[in-house]
């Protein structure tokens, strides 16, 4: 009920675009991809940098567990070695000497959970006025805004993802109020007195555009255009159009939403584009070629499995729920079977939340579209399951390259679960960000604790 | 068609004529009666006139009685869901369609939820498919504290959902109703009072009407509530808020009191298990999302429990209704969790069954399996509260219910792309 009067404030979100298969890799935020002229910017285009480091962690072995590289490979009584950060080995028979070892029997490990989709800090708790930080709702395409500068490091959200989820990498996207919202900024989560102190290092910029109900009822009520579906097309294609001839003018002043969608025309910025229904999907992605970009991830996709064939053949992913239906009327056709359609049609599926409570349970939303689907004889490994909510994240925020999956040499993002991460059952029971130990179930000082919480009722508590 | 034949491998019963109770017996199940306790295996249910008739390992069915062999299945109570707008709303946003609140209304305690309530909606059946029989509906408040009276339904696939109307008034003094009765506490506080004052004055014939706020009909709706022939569920969560309700037993003796939400409940369960109220509570609710929440957490319920609380998950604050068996699922994660404090297996079912019925004063009567409850009962493919399992058959009051919505139309016409020969609108 409260997520669905969310929604219905505009305040719901659904953002995305972001292609499984072909995102821009590591440095895809600073360069342009290979092969495409460099940018002409003559202009600082990473004003508010990165400032994580990397927390220090010791030598670890996680060893006998069932694991589930994210690559959707099982590896069973196996052991995950994590070294400087990042992972050393997934294996059987590893040398364990002079690493911290803990034993995993019984257990699982899967690679951090990665929630494309989330309002964390924009929209932070306790989420009074004062707080409400997620929708630029005065305009219809807002591209200059930015969301890192609305984010609140101190949401205890942050900390709930970390210890019930084992959300490792989240990505913070302004509201759907808007044709065009704004940039959305990845993170890692950790707590950081700074935005800067959370900011994924090396992640590209997203871009977070919105089609349906929400921007045509915002700017609708206020009596302006757009109150319609064709109106919304109209002002995002004059807007595309206005922002090609922004990039052709040699005399331009600079221009900070053109500079976003000059960003996304160049392929710097990946496009998550909130939309339910299959029919406005289809049309997007032809807008999308009319005008040059390519949409990374539809987000609350829940009209895919309409046109897992498009969405194949477009690269395209879909970032979904496993299960909500029908709060709003592009949300009436929702079916649990929906992620499970997508995958036998060979499309990408990215588990997303959207919500404060559901970044706690991106795993269990996973199971539940895994199940729906068995019952009608799609059968999808659990491994494959798993990269729902970790690589195929990943992949369509371009950060692939550094996290996602437990193979050497990536970010030691890492989850050890007291149980088979797909069932109801299971919880974290250790979650590691980059080699460090940022949660701990059994030791009380290994929770984050956030500075509004601090002498509070419940301060402290498991949550 | 996977589903149908599952259903043809496990049954040997014929339902001849699908809108009449049947006498059946499911053996050999996994059987969890929803009472609390665990879950027993090799057992029978025999439900018999839409009732249940017996439960248990040792009973032994008439041979003459029809026989679904329940090898390899769970069976539970159907489930209870407490505080839906199930039946109120097509689709909540659209407003044409939604009948949850009444916004610009002239009435409030005398709204009553039954001639609104449609059981044909999609939700209803949504929720039918995941196992819940019977919910209570309840309206929400917009116009004023007094939200109205709500309804206890069953959730079968036939015109007459009411099972128990006007069951109770619904009122909130949580940060909403503060605001709604103008902006503090102090005011919803004086709001109820004077409510109650004015439908005691007249119940007791000393109604003059042109001095007192509420309407008439209002006043005579809430004397029910005063008399304690109706129950009064109030929304509060800050634990001051819920010793404030509470206290309302000093000056107004006779209030059956429902407790709802109650987010902080855990920080004054002692005091509310002697008060002998149950309470309907927020379950996985963790966060401070509202100053009235700050000491939230997911051990609320279980700690509420362990006070000796009759405690039920509110089905309101789950992000979708049918996800009550995934709530109920973490509950008892928790009890595996260091310093969290859960619910067993057991009790965790009773959660969604058989406690929002004690909380209705409905005790025995529905949400769980025993002998003279409602025969409604759930065949489930495995451990009910796993995410993997689902309901397989569905009986309300001894019939089976038919498990297919718009859901499972869609399911099957999109089961495939194919439109080599017609159109997609031709598949149905």
């Amino acid at each position: 009920m409260s997520r669905v009067i969310r929604a219905l404030a505009g305040l719901g979100g659904a953002l995305a675009l972001a292609a499984c298969s072909t995102t821009g890799g590591a440095n895809a935020g600073a360069k342009s991809p290979s092969g495409t002229p460099p940018s002409k910017a003559d202009f600082n285009k990473n004003p508010f940098p990165s400032t994580y480091r990397a927390y220090p962690g010791a030598p670890t072995a996680l060893v006998g567990a069932t694991v589930f590289d994210g690559t959707g490979r099982q590896f069973d009584n196996s052991t995950v070695l994590l070294r400087d950060g990042k992972v050393e080995a997934v294996g059987s028979g590893l040398d364990t000497i002079g690493y911290t070892v803990i034993d995993a029997r019984g257990k699982f490990v899967t690679p951090g959970v990665i929630d494309i989709h989330s309002h964390l800090g924009d929209y932070p708790s306790p989420s009074v006025d004062a707080h409400s930080d997620g929708n630029e709702a005065t305009d219809p395409t807002t591209p200059e805004v930015w969301a890192e500068h609305s984010v609140w490091p101190q949401d205890p959200g942050f900390t709930r993802a970390l210890a019930n989820g084992g959300v490792t990498a989240l990505q913070i996207l302004p509201g759907s109020a808007n044709l065009m919202g704004g940039r959305t900024v990845t993170l890692k989560n950790v707590p950081a007195r700074t935005v800067q102190g959370m900011k994924f290092p090396g992640a590209p910029y997203g871009f977070k555009m919105a089609c349906g109900e929400n921007p045509k009822r915002v700017y609708g009520g206020k009596g302006r255009m757009p109150s319609t579906r064709m109106g919304n097309f109209a002002v995002n294609r004059q807007t595309w159009l206005d922002a090609k001839a922004y990039a052709a003018d040699k005399d331009r002043k600079r221009n900070l939403a053109n500079e976003t969608l000059v960003g996304v025309l160049e392929g710097e910025i990946l496009v998550h584009n909130h939309c339910y229904r299959a029919d406005e999907m289809a049309l997007v992605m032809d807008m999308a070629k009319e005008m040059g970009y390519r949409v990374s991830t539809f987000h609350h996709a829940v009209e895919s499995y309409k046109i897992g064939d498009l969405l194949r053949e477009n690269g395209v992913c879909s970032a979904i729920w496993a299960d909500w239906y029908g709060f709003k009327m592009e949300s009436y056709d929702g079916i649990p079977e929906n992620a499970a359609l997508l995958q036998q049609a060979g499309a990408c599926v990215v588990i997303h939340s959207d919500s404060d409570q559901g970044i706690q349970r991106l795993n269990q939303e996973a199971a539940k579209a895994q199940a729906a689907g068995k019952r009608i004889g799609i059968d999808i490994p659990d491994g494959v399951v798993v990269g729902w909510f970790t690589l195929n994240a990943a992949k369509a925020m371009g950060i692939d390259a550094m996290t996602g999956s437990l193979e050497p040499g990536k970010m030691g993002d890492v989850v050890l679960w007291n149980g088979d991460p797909l069932s109801v059952y299971s919880r974290p029971e250790k979650v590691w960000v980059d080699g460090a130990l940022l949660f701990d179930a059994s030791d009380p000082k290994r929770r984050p604790v956030s500075d509004f919480e601090l002498g509070q009722q419940g301060e402290g508590d498991v949550k | 068609m996977i589903r149908a034949s599952l259903f043809a491998a496990a049954a040997a019963l014929a339902f001849a004529a699908p809108a009449m109770a049947q006498d059946f017996a499911i053996t050999n199940a996994t059987v969890a009666k929803g009472d609390g306790s665990a879950p027993i295996e090799g057992a029978t249910v025999i439900v018999r006139g839409g009732k249940i008739a017996a439960v248990g390992t040792e009973v032994r069915p008439d041979p003459a009685l029809p026989v679904i062999d329940g090898s390899g299945s769970w069976v539970t109570p159907g489930l209870v869901a407490a505080v839906t707008s199930l039946g109120l709303a097509d689709v909540d946003g659209v407003q044409e369609s939604n009948d949850i609140s009444a916004r610009t209304a002239r009435f409030n305690a005398a709204l009553d939820v039954v001639p609104a309530l449609n059981p044909a909606a999609q939700h209803l059946k949504v929720a039918r498919a995941n196992g819940i029989t019977r919910a209570v509906v309840t309206p929400g408040a917009s116009n004023s504290i007094f939200a109205g009276q709500g309804a206890v339904i069953d959730l079968g696939a036939d015109p007459q959902p009411v099972m128990k109307a006007r069951a109770f008034q619904m009122v909130t003094l949580s940060e909403s109703g503060a605001r709604i009765a103008g902006g503090s506490r102090k005011a919803s506080h004086a709001e109820l009072r004077n409510a109650l004052r004015e439908a005691r004055d007249f119940a007791a014939g000393k109604w003059s009407g042109e001095d007192n706020l509420l309407t008439r009909a209002d006043a005579e709706a809430l004397g029910p509530v005063i008399s304690g022939a109706q129950q009064f569920f109030i929304e509060a969560h800050r634990a001051s808020d819920i010793r404030a309700v509470l206290a309302l037993k000093q000056e107004f003796p006779r209030l059956d009191l429902v407790l709802v939400g109650a987010t902080e409940g855990w920080l004054v369960a002692g005091e509310i298990a002697k008060s002998g109220i149950p309470v309907i509570a927020e379950s996985l609710q963790d966060l401070p999302e509202r100053f009235e929440q700050i000491a939230s957490t997911q051990s609320n319920i279980g700690r509420m429990r362990a006070a000796g609380v009759t405690v039920s998950i509110n089905a309101a604050t789950l992000e979708n209704t049918h996800h009550y068996t995934q709530y109920a699922g973490n509950l008892v994660a928790l009890a595996r969790m260091p310093g969290a404090t859960g619910l067993s297996w057991g009790e965790a079912l009773a959660t969604i069954s058989s406690r929002p019925a004690e909380a209705l004063g409905l005790r025995g009567k529905i949400g769980v399996l025993k002998p003279g409850a409602v025969g409604d009962v759930v065949i489930w493919d495995g451990d009910p509260l796993e995410l993997s399992s689902a309901p397989m058959r569905v009986f309300i009051d001894g019939i089976e219910q038919p498990l297919e919505n718009h859901q499972t139309r869609l399911r099957d016409r999109y089961r495939d792309l194919d439109e080599s020969d017609l159109p997609k609108a031709y598949d149905w």
